[in-house]
């Protein structure tokens, strides 16, 4: 392949390092693991996986929008105190769904406020999100200052345990975001999306409404951290006011490795998927591979490294040779 | 109509002032004992030093645009903390070796930042932010969770206590490095060059900068200064443990955008960053002082951070 055919494939399909990339991890996670494929180790991956990749989508739309998130651990703290602090172990159905739908909107509404201060009022969104992580942060821990609290058991191994058809509860989840997101590239929103990511500037000149379109992205980044923090609380099924201070992190890191430029406007959210789901597997490996304990937080990073190094280090072999 | 204008680190420096002049009258501040106002003031400018110094590094890889941010610091000020910690074992004598290794060892994580993001083009972001999971990792490989070293009497009479008219070392170190960091800043090729490709990257390559060799050095400076700002920091603790440093990581990031410098790179200044240093270690403090939960402590925070920036961290609009 020439290098004119690289850059261009490479260029249409920003998810291609991330897919050989996934089918590496999967394939040496197989060779330490040989029951990876057995279906309640499938399900079992997908639950720990899904919190994080619910967050990495909605990551992915904020940096397509040109901008970041880093109050996503901090909402999902937020919701988790929410969760574990009001419906501990017995509480009714009703009652359940009902916490679960305002704990979607707290993120949301969460989320607009980032959206206000970063689009209406122009603050650069990585010291925006940061201030108000600790905001949402304080809140999580006023909610829940000491770790405690639950949810019923019914509901927690409803997710752990519902398998339609034999696959994952995850795998739908998945495949729903996905056809949502393929359906909003198709609307002009989409088209914004990318624009305001892109060239925020000409897409003003062009008449995009960069506030708003830039604003929706936080509210949707909120919703999804609301959505992973619901998750990680079925996970885990107790309640820690700093469950989502790691997930961050991760989560930008996801959306790195799937391909999504930080610059804004390249990349999707498929790609993230994959990242996130990528981030699963090199933690399985380690721990399957028998890493001395010490070691094991040097091989992740150590790891992740090379995994963002590969790309540039291909471009810059490439160069070289021709 | 003419608008009145002030620059972000006067602006910094003149909030620090109202508000250490309205902690007096909190029910345990200073109230009218003026000897005790001046303690609490040093005390102050003094824990400032430590998040001035780290933030520095954080300082000058902002201005290097690009969207440039170091979010190894807080790892690197560990690392070169322990460095510190094991190599001086309790003698004056070694304290001179164990600063070179902590500079060494920061410029040399700075570096590899550096060629990551110069040569294999990853955000600076994601870069550092994998170094800093990598730094973690080897501090955790090599002292397996404990340490053994002590610190010289040295430092601790230095950075810790008055040298001179009661003024803490610290301080007086902070002020040298200040003017430093403003000679190079301001005073060398260096800093027009940091500036300029702050600004553009491809017009100052065109303009015959050696842009990669720049994102280097300024990468490996920020890390050496990470390095500086570790050892100083086991200085006034004089105990190391294996979150010394990540507390400063964020804080160092908003101490620059407090103090004016545009994350977007290509604008700023040091003495910015110093009036945003004290305005946060003030804030943390009388939050301290004021006993409120750490929840409420968190949220106060946030909320301040998110006023100061509000008031003058805005980017142009669309409009304009």
């Amino acid at each position: 392949m020439n290098r004119q055919r690289w850059q261009s494939v490479s260029f249409r399909n920003p998810y291609l390092f991330a897919l050989l990339l996934f089918l590496l991890a999967l394939l040496v996670n197989f060779i330490f693991q040989p029951n990876l494929f057995q279906r309640s180790i499938l399900n079992s991956n997908m639950r720990v996986f899904l919190p994080l990749i619910l967050l990495a989508s909605g990551q992915a739309v904020v940096i397509l929008g040109g901008g970041i998130d880093i109050s996503v651990g901090a909402i999902v703290s937020i919701i988790n105190a929410i969760l574990a602090s009001q419906l501990g172990a017995g509480a009714s159905a009703e009652k359940t769904l009902l916490v679960v739908v305002i704990a979607l909107l707290v993120g949301m509404v969460a989320g607009s406020i980032n959206g206000f201060f970063i689009a209406f009022l122009r603050l650069q969104p990585i010291i925006t999100t940061y201030a108000t992580s600790f905001l949402f942060a304080g809140i999580a821990l006023y909610i829940l200052p000491e770790p405690g609290g639950g949810v019923p058991l019914v509901i927690s191994s409803f997710y752990r345990d519902t398998t339609p058809l034999g696959l994952p509860l995850g795998l739908y989840i998945i495949l729903l975001i996905l056809i949502a997101w393929y359906m909003t590239r198709q609307t002009r929103y989409g088209r914004y999306l990318y624009a305001v990511g892109g060239k925020p500037d000409a897409a003003y000149e062009t008449g995009v409404p960069v506030n708003t379109v830039q604003f929706s992205t936080y509210v949707i980044s909120g919703l999804m951290a609301a959505l992973g923090g619901v998750a990680i609380t079925l996970l885990t099924g107790s309640g820690n006011a700093q469950v989502g201070d790691a997930l961050t992190l991760a989560s930008i890191t996801a959306v790195v490795i799937g391909g999504t430029a930080l610059r804004g406007g390249v990349g999707g959210i498929a790609g993230a998927i994959l990242g996130a789901i990528i981030l699963g597997l090199f933690k399985n490996i380690i721990s399957f591979a028998n890493v001395d304990l010490w070691w094991q937080t040097f091989v992740n990073a150590a790891i992740i490294v090379l995994a963002l190094a590969a790309p540039g280090v291909i471009n810059l072999l490439r160069r070289k040779r021709i | 109509m003419k608008r009145i204008t002030i620059s972000p680190p006067v602006a910094a420096v003149l909030l620090a002032i109202v508000l250490f002049l309205l902690s007096g009258l909190l029910p345990n501040g200073y109230g009218n004992n003026l000897s005790v106002a001046l303690a609490q003031a040093t005390n102050i400018i003094r824990l400032s030093v430590f998040l001035g110094i780290i933030a520095a590094g954080q300082t000058l890889v902002i201005i290097s645009g690009s969207e440039g941010i170091d979010l190894s610091a807080g790892a690197v000020v560990t690392l070169s903390a322990i460095v510190t910690y094991v190599i001086v074992k309790g003698q004056d004598g070694n304290v001179i070796p164990a600063l070179i290794a902590a500079l060494a060892i920061g410029a040399a994580i700075g570096f590899l930042n550096g060629i990551g993001i110069a040569y294999l083009k990853i955000a600076p972001l994601v870069m550092t932010l994998g170094m800093a999971g990598v730094v973690t990792g080897l501090i955790l490989v090599a002292q397996h969770g404990n340490v053994s070293g002590a610190v010289a009497p040295l430092m601790t009479r230095i950075i810790a206590r008055p040298v001179f008219l009661g003024i803490p070392g610290a301080v007086i170190i902070w002020i040298i490095f200040a003017a430093l960091m403003w000679l190079l800043l301001e005073r060398t090729t260096f800093g027009k060059k940091l500036f300029a490709i702050g600004t553009n990257r491809t017009t100052s390559r065109l303009s015959g900068v050696n842009v990669t060799g720049m994102v280097l050095l300024t990468y490996a400076l920020a890390g050496m200064l990470s390095g500086l700002g570790g050892f100083l920091v086991l200085g006034n603790t004089g105990v190391v443990f294996i979150n010394i440093g990540n507390p400063f990581l964020f804080p160092s990031i908003a101490a620059v955008a407090v103090g004016g410098t545009l994350l977007s790179g290509g604008k700023g200044s040091y003495f910015g960053t110093m009036a945003g240093a004290l305005v946060l270690t003030l804030i943390t403090s009388l939050l301290t002082t004021m006993q409120m939960p750490d929840s409420v402590r968190r949220m106060v925070l946030g909320a301040t951070l998110l006023i100061l920036i509000s008031i003058y961290g805005r980017q142009r609009g669309f409009r304009q």
